[in-house]
């Protein structure tokens, strides 16, 4: 039980998968404008992350290592991922129309996210069992979107503001507010359990 | 059009970094040092000319309803390619780098390369626009990479500049990564508008 919950405080607060590890920059930056979006892009990614990282670590341990093609890892993993995100926009689609349309537009997206893909590689490499790997998986997206959602705060509140420098407006001023961030993140660390 | 052109579009004016902003996580993640963001760069820009290539030749024959799942499967070939070739030659780099050789399969600049030039370019323009991309990406990781390193620890590329003291750590750290392309991008934007 301590492992789960340690797996669980690490992954969202010290070792934040956008502010401390720069997987899933991407989505951090471009979808994050408002607060609304932000929280769905986030959901989005915990449905996906997770599903597929069972997934994934299923086919690596019983597909590729008995086989011993260990090195079809990248090409295999970012297959099943594409693949999975277009079934599951279908299977949304058809099977509850209200969640579709709160995540729909998100879901094209998440195929080029790199957060999922590495957290698929991160659980390998770190040999995760199958209950680790989900636990981590789903407390990743629940990190991924506390940064998005805080960081959409800030945004709106920036783009009130006035008096920024030209050439720092839109996102360098961002940029520097999410170091601003990380910074405070760099607080959890030390943390132990 | 000019081959040279191409290539120093690559570089200025669709700068990956700095103008398109695609590719943000190897970015922000390889570039605790000059070292290690050119050579990020580096294995970027060799995956990029040679899916550049292969795409571009290939375009005849990809129906155009599966072009994008074509072109994963080709990129993350290359990168396969790439990360063998690591393992045996430079581990020691590949450790470095970790996790970010296998995620340049997952880099928007490859996949928005192959669709928005090579799928619609002859080849060897395709390996020019691959060789100008991937040098003004390199260019803008080692830029990076030195200037955190720099303030962070007082070297560039291992030599000394000034005692390692006066150096703030948290430029080779996660905030100050965010913080230098903040500043970098600004002094880019502001360079472009009034040359």
């Amino acid at each position: 039980m301590t492992t789960y919950l340690s797996i669980i405080i690490t992954a969202i607060f010290v070792n934040n998968i956008v502010l401390s590890q720069f997987l899933g920059i991407c989505p951090f930056i471009g979808v994050s404008r408002r607060l609304s979006s932000a929280v769905g892009m986030g959901a989005a990614v915990a449905f996906v992350m997770t599903l597929s990282t069972a997934v994934t670590w299923l086919l690596q341990y019983y597909l590729l290592d008995p086989l011993e093609i260990g090195f079809m890892q990248t090409i295999v993993f970012i297959l099943v991922i594409a693949s999975l995100v277009q079934m599951l926009e279908m299977v949304i689609k058809k099977i509850a129309p209200v969640l579709y349309q709160a995540l729909g537009v998100f879901l094209p997206l998440i195929t080029t996210n790199c957060a999922v893909l590495g957290v698929a590689i991160l659980v390998i490499r770190g040999d995760m069992d199958l209950g680790q790997s989900i636990v981590y998986a789903l407390s990743t997206a629940v990190g991924f979107t506390l940064a998005l959602a805080l960081f959409a705060g800030i945004r709106q509140q920036l783009e009130l503001t006035e008096g920024v420098p030209r050439a720092m407006r839109g996102v360098p001023v961002a940029l520097v507010c999410a170091g601003l961030l990380a910074l405070a993140f760099m607080g959890f660390s030390g943390i132990s359990i | 059009m000019n081959k040279l052109k191409i290539i120093l579009n690559g570089i200025v004016r669709d700068n990956p970094t700095f103008v398109l902003m695609l590719g943000m996580c190897p970015t922000l993640g390889t570039t605790g040092s000059a070292l290690t963001g050119m050579s990020m760069g580096l294995a970027t820009m060799g995956v990029l000319i040679c899916s550049n290539c292969a795409i571009s030749m290939l375009k005849r024959f990809v129906p155009d309803q599966v072009r994008i799942p074509c072109y994963i499967v080709v990129i993350a070939t290359f990168v396969t390619v790439l990360q063998m070739c690591m393992q045996a030659w430079l581990p020691a780099l590949d450790k470095l780098l970790g996790i970010f050789i296998p995620l340049i399969v997952v880099n928007c600049i490859l996949l928005g390369r192959a669709e928005a030039f090579a799928a619609r370019h002859s080849v060897i323009e395709s390996v020019c626009d691959g060789i100008g991309i991937g040098l003004g990406f390199t260019l803008a990781l080692t830029l990076l990479g030195a200037v955190r390193e720099l303030l962070g620890t007082g070297m560039i590329f291992g030599f000394g500049i000034y005692p390692e003291t006066y150096g703030s750590l948290v430029f080779v750290l996660a905030p100050g990564a965010f913080i230098a392309l903040g500043f970098m991008v600004a002094l880019f934007n502001s360079v472009k508008k009034h040359p």
